[in-house]
């Protein structure tokens, strides 16, 4: 239901200024998000999240159940236990884990436990590389996850708390995944505002409410949770007669998350002064602009810089930072950008054979336009490769020049690689 | 309670995260046995084995006499195998 009642701002000066990094935000979230259970293994860059928060379990700051588990497969599959069983349940991870989770995520999504999952976006190996790019987030796609990605150590904060109210909704009850850039983020100090924790209490509505379902062999709904009075299988074996059927649910359920992404957003507005965009996409000087380029993550914040510099020049250059990658928001991204010339798609990671997988949602969002810009991929950053100011400015006087020509001859082009 | 829904169900009328809707003892999980554990009561002695072995718990005591429980019964021997007397015989299940 949309809140009729309007939630008391809390002014600044009644907000906790912190200096902090990504990963000590998001640890500091979970604390005061009243989680009943953590179970993680340590990965850089995602380890302070859990080493900071260990802390806080160890100084009896929370009530937390803390497990240290020997894996990330171990991990989520206690966070699915703990889930199935009622609690509120967090962990974090990064690329390598993140794949060793990758059997249990469609798992947690399938059963609707809403976990909410920390990833400090990383490389996959080989070669080993401990820094920033989001093909860790992309080999998860498909899994049924959420998938929100900040731009700024503050977002993290803010986000991690949205992550289990978006989660937790009765319309939802889906994991979600809260995407920080490795390095750029998790160990990048940043001066926040956080909430008092009682003010998170209340806009969480305290511990985790456990939905009802309707069996047969009871007369009443009962909680959808592990619980020997009122016993109920979870993922047993399910084949061609019932297995499709059990899939249209994750399919409707993921249609609702638009809706209250988009509440939860706004209602962090109203209590802290904080949203992003309409918590799906955040657009930036996009209004008349002929060439729009879409980022996810961090380097929003020097895209968006260029797009300062570039707008001074008197060139009509916009941006649109994707917030929520799954469910991806096609329709109203395909609304604000359906009016430019040329579209730049940036993606921190590859489909080896395809595109970039950002870029292969932007072609389905417009595909159905019969007025529609030019497309072009561009890869970046892979490995932690910076993409500073003057290559985003390449990037957008190539895609300038496309727009004056209007035609675009290479589609895949990578950013910032040595030949 | 209301009326059930039509069988098979359809999405809609399932309860979310795949839990089942019916008590899992509704599932007769014998019918993909292959050998069936047959019992030669003259020969058993009634220690108790198969009970404790069986995995399935598809072996009862009557009061008397042990009985096979051929409804979750998956034929996996185990009683055969355990029985001190050779009471139990596993014989193939009719394949027509």
């Amino acid at each position: 239901m949309a809140q009729a009642v309007k939630t008391p701002r809390i002014p600044l000066d009644k907000q906790i200024l912190m200096t902090v990094n990504g990963d000590e935000a998001v640890a500091y979230a979970v604390k005061q998000s009243l989680v009943d259970v953590v179970a993680a293994y340590p990965i850089t860059p995602q380890t302070i999240i859990v080493e900071k928060f260990s802390e806080f379990v160890a100084n009896g700051e929370v009530h937390t159940e803390f497990v240290p588990v020997e894996s990330e497969h171990s991990a989520m599959s206690a966070c699915v236990g703990a889930a199935a069983a009622g609690a509120r349940a967090f962990t974090a991870t990064a690329a390598n884990g993140l794949a060793l989770m990758w059997e249990i995520l469609y798992i947690a999504a399938s059963l609707r436990l809403p976990i909410v999952l920390a990833v400090a976006n990383r490389a996959l190996s080989a070669p080993i590389n401990i820094h920033c790019d989001h093909s860790d987030a992309y080999g998860m796609r498909d899994s049924g996850w959420i998938q929100l990605f900040v731009e700024n150590v503050q977002e993290a904060y803010d986000t991690t708390i949205q992550a289990f109210k978006i989660a937790e909704d009765e319309r939802v009850l889906l994991p979600v995944a809260v995407n920080l850039d490795g390095f750029f983020l998790s160990h990048t100090l940043e001066n926040i505002h956080m909430l008092p924790d009682e003010a998170v209490h209340e806009f969480l509505g305290g511990y985790r409410k456990i939905p009802k379902v309707k069996v047969d062999y009871f007369d009443e709904e009962v909680p959808l949770a592990i619980n020997p009075a009122r016993p109920l299988s979870f993922g047993p074996l399910d084949l061609y007669d019932y297995y499709f059927e059990h899939k249209m649910h994750q399919v409707e359920a993921m249609k609702r998350v638009p809706e209250v992404v988009r509440e939860v957003n706004e209602k962090w507005y109203e209590l802290t002064g904080r949203k992003y965009g309409d918590g799906m996409l955040v657009p930036y000087e996009v209004e008349d602009a002929d060439v729009i380029v879409t980022v996810l993550g961090s380097t929003a914040g020097t895209v968006r810089h260029v797009v300062k510099k570039l707008r001074r020049e008197g060139k009509k250059v916009g941006m649109v930072r994707i917030r929520m990658f799954r469910p991806f928001p096609h329709k109203e991204l395909a609304e604000i950008l359906k009016n430019a010339k040329v579209v730049g798609v940036m993606d921190r990671g590859i489909s080896f054979g395809s595109y970039g997988p950002s870029f292969l949602e932007v072609n389905t969002a417009l595909y159905d336009y019969k007025e529609k810009p030019l497309l072009v991929n561009y890869i970046y950053g892979l490995g932690g490769r910076d993409a500073e100011p003057s290559l985003v400015e390449k990037m957008f006087e190539e895609l300038l020049k496309d727009a004056e020509k209007g035609v675009v001859e290479n589609k895949l082009r990578f950013l910032g690689v040595r030949e | 309670m209301a009326s059930s829904p039509k069988e098979p169900r359809g999405w809609k009328d399932l309860p979310i995260g795949a839990v089942p809707y019916r008590l899992s003892t509704d599932y007769k999980t014998g019918d993909w046995r292959a050998l069936r554990p047959v019992v030669d009561h003259n020969k058993c002695v009634k220690c108790m084995l198969c009970w404790i072995f069986c995995p399935d718990m598809a072996v009862i005591w009557d009061g008397e006499k042990i009985v096979i429980n051929y409804d979750y019964c998956k034929g996996c021997g185990i009683c055969a195998y355990e029985c001190p007397v050779k009471a139990i015989e596993m014989v193939p299940e009719p394949t027509e």
